[in-house]
């Protein structure tokens, strides 16, 4: 167990800044919060008794280490090694609930009373709900009302778990907008509430918090992958909406040099259209939910509404963590569109018997094109982030849809 | 001394609080803005708050969230906003603060949008998500342009962000009078006019009290003890609610008067 943090390649923990990028781009009531939260995580953080107690939750309740699965049948047809890392298999079946079990723990540590959390997919509301339900807190989750359509399973789950889920009407009515109305219960009850953000994204200390949670995903599999494959995968693969899995998962290799990072963004109905959800692929500087990042705007400034079929991806904005990674060109991000994540989800799900996320099926899909790229016995490891359970009325309406125009 | 800080000396000479009125530049569209400006002036206000609408105002209450939609909807841009305020200037010489967030000034460009805003007849800035940590590079521009860099305190606000503020402050420091966004219900707003009264003397500069003040009675209780009063979603309700211009513009100028009755101390 590690009693101290190794920051991350160029973090400057005084500014929160990852390079030109993060920083705290909030109203003025938050700072203070922000400044006692950064300070209550560097503690917990350094303490055996925390962190011995988040290893144990990590073990005995989510079901850690998670498995590093061969999947053979894939790799013939991707033309390489691929290795899968069963995320999907975390207790909730993605990996959001490392995050929230160690936030959550952190939050009851700081005295809090009450979580609040915003969600997409509704897969970071879940694990958020889940952890409260674990530890005994009061849970209330922003989501936005298009995602609560489309991913009413999720809906039903939190409700369960005894959270309470506010449908966010303003804006695009999807994840953007359920941050903006997380944000603004926060300044409203900061006092006494602590706010469980899901994405490596948000003003600091959040880009750093959540990594340093999931990045127990790359740890794992670094080690894993030394032991079951005997060597380091040539590349490492996650998509990336907020990008907390792929931070996760590429925190356990950035000082491997000749391992390649490749993010894989959605390009929804296609880069060279206005509806895709790729801030990094095809979006420019900005500042968007309190750090400086890559985000999708207009010319004038105004944040655009991202689209991918994916509503874990559906957001305008990325991590600071890897704006840095692009731009000192550690890291590579690349782009699918819905249709190629739809065949990947399919080919998995036929190839192998996982059903896998629509986010998740981002990385699978974009693996044939990489695959020629490491040359004769190329391995690739992938994070399989979350299952499909989720996805299943989105996906078969489009692959109705896809029949129809056949 | 700028038009600001002069406007709320004069103020206190006449033995009153400097009345602070927002509005959204562009809601409903853009050429009611200078027309508005002129009728909240005309009606008494000291300083004038003209919001640069933003796709995602996390400060921001419903109000205020809908008459930043409501202008972008009717394609209202920064470049937009600053030739209302030079049409402005034909009308009225009131000092006009521009009040938002960070994202459109950065891509703007923080030298470019000192400026032109200098040069459109505007005399200060208020960026409701730029803490003091975060400020230079906006504000150095800002101030060699001559205009004023008004910050934001907060009740939560530690005696070290106090300083902090008033060290990049000019013009006046604006005081939120509760946890909370534009346009929420206050309920302690005596108390909000006293922890003004006493950053003000602190930092030896005018501190205004916003957020949750609607009424005239509100209005009275914050002038009492601070140097200004500023009002938003009332008066953005009023101008969403009016049929025309016309009726906006009396509609407002009611309300304001009202306000700046009650901002006279007794």
């Amino acid at each position: 167990m590690r009693a101290t943090l190794d920051l991350p390649p160029g973090f400057d923990p005084m500014t929160g800044r990852f390079g030109r990028f993060g920083g705290r781009f909030v109203a003025e009531t938050l700072m203070p919060a922000l400044d006692e939260l950064t300070r209550a995580f560097f503690e917990a953080w350094a303490d055996p008794a925390f962190r011995g107690e988040l290893d144990g939750l990590l073990r005995d309740y989510v079901g850690r280490e998670t498995p590093l699965y061969e999947a053979r049948r894939l790799s013939e047809r991707v033309g390489a090694r691929v290795w899968l890392k069963r995320e999907d298999l975390a207790h909730t079946g993605a990996h959001k609930v490392n995050n929230t079990v160690g936030q959550v723990l952190l939050a009851k540590r700081m005295g809090k009373t009450r979580i609040i959390a915003e969600t997409g997919a509704g897969q970071h509301g879940v694990a958020t709900a889940t952890a409260c339900a674990l530890l005994g807190l009061p849970c209330e989750v922003f989501m936005g009302a298009e995602d609560v359509r489309r991913q009413a399973p999720n809906v039903r789950r939190m409700e369960l778990l005894g959270a309470k889920v506010h449908a966010v009407e303003s804006g695009s009515r999807t994840l953007k907008d359920a941050m903006n109305e997380a944000l603004r219960d926060w300044v409203t009850n900061v006092e006494d509430t602590y706010y469980c953000v899901g994405s490596a994204a948000g003003p600091h200390p959040y880009p750093l918090i959540v990594r340093e949670m999931q990045a127990v995903i790359g740890q794992e599999a670094r080690a894993q992958m030394l032991r079951q494959a005997g060597r380091l995968p040539d590349a490492v693969v996650a998509c990336v909406g907020g990008g907390s899995n792929a931070i996760g998962i590429f925190a356990g290799f950035l000082a491997d040099a000749g391992v390649a990072l490749i993010g894989v963004e959605a390009a929804g109905e296609g880069l060279g259209t206005t509806r895709h959800a790729a801030p990094l692929s095809g979006g420019s500087v900005g500042v968007l939910h309190g750090a400086k990042s890559y985000v999708l705007q207009s010319e004038d400034g105004q944040i655009q509404e991202a689209h991918s079929v994916s509503a874990g991806l559906d957001y305008p904005g990325v991590g600071p963590e890897h704006a840095h990674l692009k731009d000192t060109g550690r890291a590579e991000y690349l782009a699918v569109t819905d249709d190629e994540a739809l065949s990947a989800l399919q080919l998995l799900a036929r190839e192998e018997g996982i059903i896998a996320a629509l986010e998740s099926s981002h990385a699978i899909a974009i693996l044939p094109k990489l695959a020629g790229r490491f040359g004769e016995g190329a391995q690739l490891l992938v994070s399989l982030s979350g299952r499909g359970d989720k996805d299943l009325d989105t996906v078969l309406g489009l692959l109705a849809e896809r029949k129809a125009e056949h | 001394m700028g038009r600001i800080a002069d406007a709320f000396a004069k103020a206190n000479e006449e033995g009153r609080a400097a009345l602070v009125i927002y509005l959204c530049a562009g809601d409903p569209s853009l050429d009611w803005t200078p027309e508005l400006i002129a009728a909240i002036a005309e009606a008494g206000a000291d300083v004038v708050e003209l919001g640069m609408p933003f796709s995602d105002p996390t400060a921001d209450g419903e109000a205020i969230q809908l008459a930043s939609q409501r202008a972008l909807k009717a394609g209202t841009t920064l470049k937009g906003a600053l030739e209302a305020m030079k049409a402005t200037r034909a009308k009225t010489d009131v000092p006009v603060l521009l009040f938002g967030y960070y994202n459109p000034l950065l891509v703007y460009g923080e030298e470019a949008i000192a400026r032109d805003a200098k040069a459109a007849g505007v005399d200060g800035f208020l960026v409701v998500d730029l803490p003091p940590e975060e400020a230079a590079p906006l504000e150095a521009p800002i101030r060699e342009a001559g205009l004023d860099y008004v910050p934001l305190v907060a009740p939560t606000s530690t005696p070290e962000r106090k300083k902090a503020a008033g060290a990049v402050a000019s013009g006046f420091v604006y005081y939120v009078s509760m946890t909370g966004v534009t346009g929420a219900k206050a309920t302690t707003l005596d108390v909000a006019a006293e922890s003004a009264a006493a950053l003000g003397g602190e930092l030896e500069r005018p501190v205004a009290v916003g957020f949750g003040i609607r009424t005239p009675e509100d209005a009275a209780t914050v002038a009492a003890k601070a140097d200004g009063v500023v009002v938003g979603s009332a008066v953005v309700r009023r101008i969403a609610a009016a049929g025309s211009l016309e009726e906006a513009k009396a509609s407002v100028a009611e309300l304001v008067r009202g306000l700046a009755a009650a901002c006279r101390r007794p």
